[in-house]
């Protein structure tokens, strides 16, 4: 007798790729913009990225109805931090807070793959990494999504990413300049584009620093 | 208001079919210090004198932002002001999350009036003792609200509350017509007129007031202290308020507050 099979899922893969960087004092988020299901494109202009806060920007890949599900509930919870406290959340606050939220589903979790990037309180750019239930690292850099198996090695090649059981303990954050990390996001992007097939179409990059958060844009191979 | 043997209980009626603790509660928004609120076609503005205990201490934080397009202030029980705040800006969060669309406030105002009218139903609870003047902006236009804790709201085109109310009321009542076109800039000079009008002398600064403004295009946000101070300074240049009007004033518009009468139940104005 073979257990009975589920015959609906309740999930769907929407494919695409979510990088991000830290800089001394500036954070790269970059997604694709393409959203699929299966061997099909739904849409090309799709935005995985979302700002939770003034300095606060995530990129997510997966479920796009569970992502879409959880930056409400995200942005919901940051309404009533500024109720409360009267000032915007920071970026290692709002990192516990998503973890929070994904684990709070841990028996039918967010299928979501998060990236989170912004300024800390003394303005220095960091990245956290999550898993679907809200496993999570500060780190220096950090790819998700269907092309971060093509992407991560890559940027370890080029960001030699101290171990964290190093001692003394070293600082993630890239010596890389905004212009030199934002390239290097393009290319990683272009190589991803070549050989996963949900990849590709266009790169949102979103880049915070002291001055704000800024958007550009860059076309993708469209295969 | 004198004491009674029926007034103990909420749930209680008097012969004369009042219900004396909701009338309590409206006298302790009387007691509390002046809020008024005007409007224009396009703008709010909400303006409170900032009470303090004593010297030593801050003042009570009597304006809230409830959301970028609502915002209220209140007079009476700060306390009990704060936990409706946070009421309101739950149900708008929530309002916004299921219609991504903002909370109309005709609709907020009906929730909070029948919030205070269950405390006026229920024998282990007591009236809210506080009065908000409800400021918003939705599709159809500007909105300013008076909640009173009987459970009751008005519409206003401008309205005081709190101590010595009654004279930023009558200087409201002389020139609300014209409010309806102001410009935003004339619209908080009047306000702080009112505001000025209810301190009886007493020089008017930014330190012991606060002003708040919603608009067209314009979030709801409190004056910072120095654009306030700017505003006060420009128009106290402009010279002496003019003599006491002559206008009848009982010819108000037929949304505009009016004074209690003695014996008619407060509540049913």
């Amino acid at each position: 007798m073979v257990k009975q099979q589920a015959n609906w899922s309740p999930y769907d893969n929407n494919g695409g790729s979510c990088v991000a960087i830290a800089g001394a004092d500036y954070c790269v988020i970059a997604a694709d913009t393409r959203m699929s299901t299966g061997y099909n494109i739904l849409t090309r202009e799709y935005s995985k990225i979302c700002k939770l806060a003034d300095k606060c920007v995530m990129a997510s890949s997966g479920f796009q109805a569970d992502v879409k599900a959880l930056q409400k509930q995200l942005a919901a919870r940051h309404l009533i931090y500024q109720h409360q406290h009267n000032k915007q959340m920071s970026c290692p606050a709002m990192a516990q807070l998503l973890s929070n939220t994904l684990y709070y589903k841990r028996f039918f979790p967010y299928y979501s793959f998060n990236v989170l990037g912004g300024l800390d309180n003394e303005g220095k750019g960091c990245v956290f990494t999550y898993d679907a239930v809200g496993s999570y690292e500060k780190v220096g850099y950090s790819s998700q999504g269907s092309g971060s198996t093509l992407i991560t090695p890559f940027l370890d090649n080029q960001l030699k990413s101290p171990s964290p059981l190093l001692l003394p303990v070293q600082d993630a954050v890239t010596p890389l300049v905004e212009a030199e990390a934002i390239d290097l996001v393009k290319t990683v992007f272009a190589s991803a584009s070549e050989r996963d097939i949900y990849t590709g179409d266009k790169i949102e990059i979103v880049v915070v620093n002291a001055t704000g958060i800024r958007r550009e844009y860059m076309e993708l191979r469209k295969d | 208001m004198f004491r009674n043997q029926y007034d103990t209980d909420v749930t209680t009626w008097s012969p004369a079919g009042r219900l004396f603790q909701v009338e309590y509660a409206m006298e302790a928004v009387k007691q509390g210090s002046a809020a008024i609120g005007l409007r224009s076609k396009t703008h709010i503005v909400l303006g409170c004198v900032n009470k303090a205990n004593s010297e030593l201490s801050s003042h009570q934080k009597k304006i809230f932002k409830v959301d970028d397009h609502i915002g209220v202030a209140i007079a009476g029980l700060t306390a009990d002001g704060r936990v409706l705040s946070r009421y309101m800006r739950n149900e708008c969060i929530n309002y916004s999350f299921t219609y991504e669309s903002p909370l109309p406030v005709g609709r907020l105002v009906v929730q909070l009036a029948d919030k205070a009218q269950v405390c006026t139903q229920r024998s282990w609870k007591r009236p809210y003792g506080v009065g908000l003047l409800v400021a918003g902006l939705d599709e159809s236009g500007a909105h300013l609200y008076y909640n009173c804790p009987s459970g009751n709201y008005f519409e206003y085109q401008a309205f005081a509350i709190g101590s010595r109310s009654q004279a930023a009321k009558t200087y409201l009542e002389r020139r609300f017509e014209n409010f309806a076109d102001s410009s935003r800039d004339d619209l908080v000079k009047d306000a702080l007129m009112a505001i000025r009008e209810t301190l009886q002398g007493e020089t008017l600064k930014s330190s012991i007031c606060t002003v708040a403004v919603v608009g067209v295009g314009e979030p709801f946000h409190i004056l910072d202290l120095e654009t306030v101070q700017q505003m006060i300074d420009a128009f106290e240049i402009v010279g002496e308020q003019e003599g006491p009007a002559a206008e009848p004033d009982a010819a108000a518009a037929a949304d505009q507050g009016g004074s209690t009468e003695e014996g008619v139940a407060p509540m049913d104005i």
